[in-house]
């Protein structure tokens, strides 16, 4: 299958019959490409695994043909090719400045919102898109080097443990794939992205706000006012690439940050942190 | 004869980047990736003849070479203290060579470890210097540090405490086990200077040329084969007329000819490297003889095309096995390769040892 996923082509192959339904139910917005140029080619394959005696089947993902990580249970198919995706462009492509950060826009502006695994990131982002702001990427921030704008790669949102039932019981409507338990990340289930921002993934945002999400039991909802060195620096600490870029990588943050407001956010309650997204919204509008 | 794949076509220059599709410059990129030659690529086309969506990927990899070759040279900037405190020259080898002394073959080309060579009488004390410079040693299990410190023509890899960077220590360019080990001496005390430091060397020209065939004639690896005749092409391209010729006789000097023969053979089938004739039978002296020559040519056009699925044909697995086996075979003589590779098979066996 040859699918267009923000401004690349991906030819995804498996054998894998569960990786099928999760494809179609969560790529089902998603253009289908023609083979004239694949920019990465993909493939989730079968491996027996011989070790401790027995045969055991596990998944093993295959970036044209070479294998960047360790086979994974074969039911972990579903997150293993998500991850192995990111993979290709976060190793690959050095053409964007590429932060580890979800990004998401309303009213023409997008808010960056880098954080390490287990700061509640990838549930508010699902919250939030459920909310009507469009999705540019839960995990790759894809800033455009020319022009310091965020460029959309609209995939699956990541959600894991206990923030699935979370997303699953406040929007019914939202379409989950197959969920992968026991994962090194634990439980992980990905949730379709909206339609909307399926069809405007060809559209690029420029940088409003870079906010630093921190869920914390109890603590009242806050927005907190940080210095734009401390921002580049921690940006930079999240980028993939920034030191591969050198020079130009640091122009690129250091303009991006010049032109947004940079905050911390606590938050306890999703219902805070959406009001609070909301507010930040109607600031720029 | 097989058909050379596309990379290869467009490296000879039988075919150039305005006449490939959309379709073919797909595929050299794909082949590109899987022989480590897309940065290489990238300085070879003038960016305009390339369609946008395959200049992304090309440029991708220019900007992390790029990024290498200033890593290196920050590293080498380390060295010249550690030279300093030594009393006595550092010579780069390979890449590091190519890096610091600013040549063409450096340009889009991606690095890996940086090679060292020494005297071997001074081994031990440039490894204490490294070691106070933050290069420790990376291999942990006895046997080993005991199998390269007895038989290799380097110590175990040093990797860098905070930086990560990993330097092979030399004292020789071929196992001391090997038939062809050849006099280090020679190659140490004809090094040039590179840059404004006296202390910083590398081979001179026809050495560097050399040593570069020899690495890749006897390595059982040949994944990155193309890379390195590559290399081997630019380092010849790229220096005067008469350098081949000092190649060739250099070669004999040290013993090395055969690999030289290999190398220039190769380089004129697949690359078109112009050799002339006077040097070719110079060279043909070293020659194989015919049924070994056909072996060869039936391993090594095969086993130097990248590993990527779209450039192989049924015998091309079997053709790497067997000169992986030949590497070892020049390298150690049966009676020390015999029980080396069973303590490795026995050890893997029994899950002592992870690769």
């Amino acid at each position: 299958m040859i699918l267009q996923i923000g401004c690349f082509v991906f030819s995804i192959k498996s054998r894998i019959k569960c990786l099928a339904e999760a494809i179609s139910s969560l790529y089902g917005d998603y253009e289908l490409a023609d083979d004239s140029f694949i920019d990465f080619h993909v493939d989730l394959n079968v491996v027996n695994d011989v070790s401790r005696l027995f045969f055991r089947k596990k998944a093993v993902f295959l970036s044209d043909g070479f294998a960047p990580f360790d086979p994974l249970p074969y039911q972990h198919a579903p997150a293993l090719i998500e991850w192995g995706m990111n993979w290709c462009v976060s190793s690959q492509i050095n053409t964007f400045l590429i932060i580890h950060a979800a990004v998401v826009e309303k009213h023409g502006y997008a808010v960056v919102m880098p954080a390490p695994p287990g700061s509640g990131k990838s549930t508010l982002t699902a919250s939030l898109v459920q909310e009507g702001w469009r999705l540019l990427s839960d995990e790759l921030t894809l800033v455009d080097l020319q022009t310091g704008s965020a460029t959309p790669f609209p995939r699956p949102i990541s959600l894991k443990n206990e923030s699935i039932d979370l997303i699953r019981c406040r929007y019914p409507k939202a379409v989950f794939g197959p969920l992968s338990s026991d994962t090194v990340k634990g439980s992980v289930c990905h949730v379709q992205p909206p339609t909307a921002s399926v069809e405007m993934q060809h559209q690029s945002s420029p940088i409003g706000w870079v906010v630093f999400p921190k869920y914390q039991q109890g603590v009242e909802a806050e927005l907190l006012n940080i210095g734009k060195a401390e921002t580049v620096m921690e940006l930079a600490d999240n980028s993939f690439n920034y030191s591969i870029l050198a020079t130009t990588g640091f122009n690129v943050l250091t303009d991006i940050v010049d032109q947004a407001d940079c905050y911390r956010f606590r938050y306890s309650r999703l219902d805070d942190a959406i009001a609070a997204f909301e507010n930040l919204a109607h600031s720029k509008k | 004869m097989i058909e050379f794949p596309l990379i290869v076509k467009v490296l000879n220059g039988e075919m150039s980047a305005p006449e490939l599709t959309l379709k073919q410059w797909e595929l050299l990129i794909r082949q590109a990736q899987a022989s480590m030659l897309a940065g290489v690529l990238c300085y070879r086309f003038d960016p305009d003849s390339i369609p946008i969506r395959a200049l992304r990927h090309l440029q991708s990899a220019r900007v992390h070479s790029d990024k290498q070759v200033n890593d290196l040279l920050w590293e080498i900037h380390h060295l010249k203290k550690v030279a300093a405190e030594l009393g006595l020259p550092l010579i780069l080898l390979k890449g590091a060579a190519y890096a610091a002394s600013a040549c063409p073959a450096a340009r889009g080309r991606f690095f890996s470890d940086i090679d060292l060579l020494v005297p071997r009488p001074v081994i031990a004390d440039a490894e204490k210097k490294l070691m106070a410079h933050g290069w420790v040693s990376s291999l942990h299990n006895t046997y080993d540090q005991y199998y390269y410190r007895k038989w290799m023509h380097e110590i175990p890899p040093l990797r860098h405490v905070f930086r990560g960077s990993v330097i092979d220590l030399h004292h020789n360019i071929l196992p001391l086990t090997s038939k062809a080990c050849p006099n280090a001496s020679l190659l140490i005390e004809a090094a040039v200077n590179v840059g404004d430091n006296p202390q910083i060397r590398v081979l001179q020209m026809p050495d560097m040329v050399v040593h570069s065939a020899v690495h890749l004639f006897y390595d059982g690896e040949l994944d990155h084969g193309l890379r390195d005749l590559v290399d081997l092409d630019s380092l010849l391209r790229n220096s005067s007329e008469d350098i081949a010729m000092l190649v060739v006789e250099r070669a004999f000097e040290l013993g090395l000819q055969r690999s030289i023969f290999y190398a220039f053979r190769y380089l004129n089938i697949i690359l078109q490297t112009p050799i002339s004739a006077e040097v070719q039978q110079r060279s043909q002296q070293a020659a194989p003889g015919r049924f070994g020559l056909q072996m060869m040519d039936f391993l090594f056009l095969r086993a130097l095309m990248p590993a990527h699925p779209s450039c192989g044909d049924q015998w091309t697995g079997l053709a790497r096995w067997l000169l992986y086996v030949r590497s070892h075979w020049l390298k150690m003589p049966w009676y020390l390769l015999f029980p080396h590779l069973s303590r490795k098979a026995w050890f893997r066996l029994m899950g002592k040892e992870k690769h």
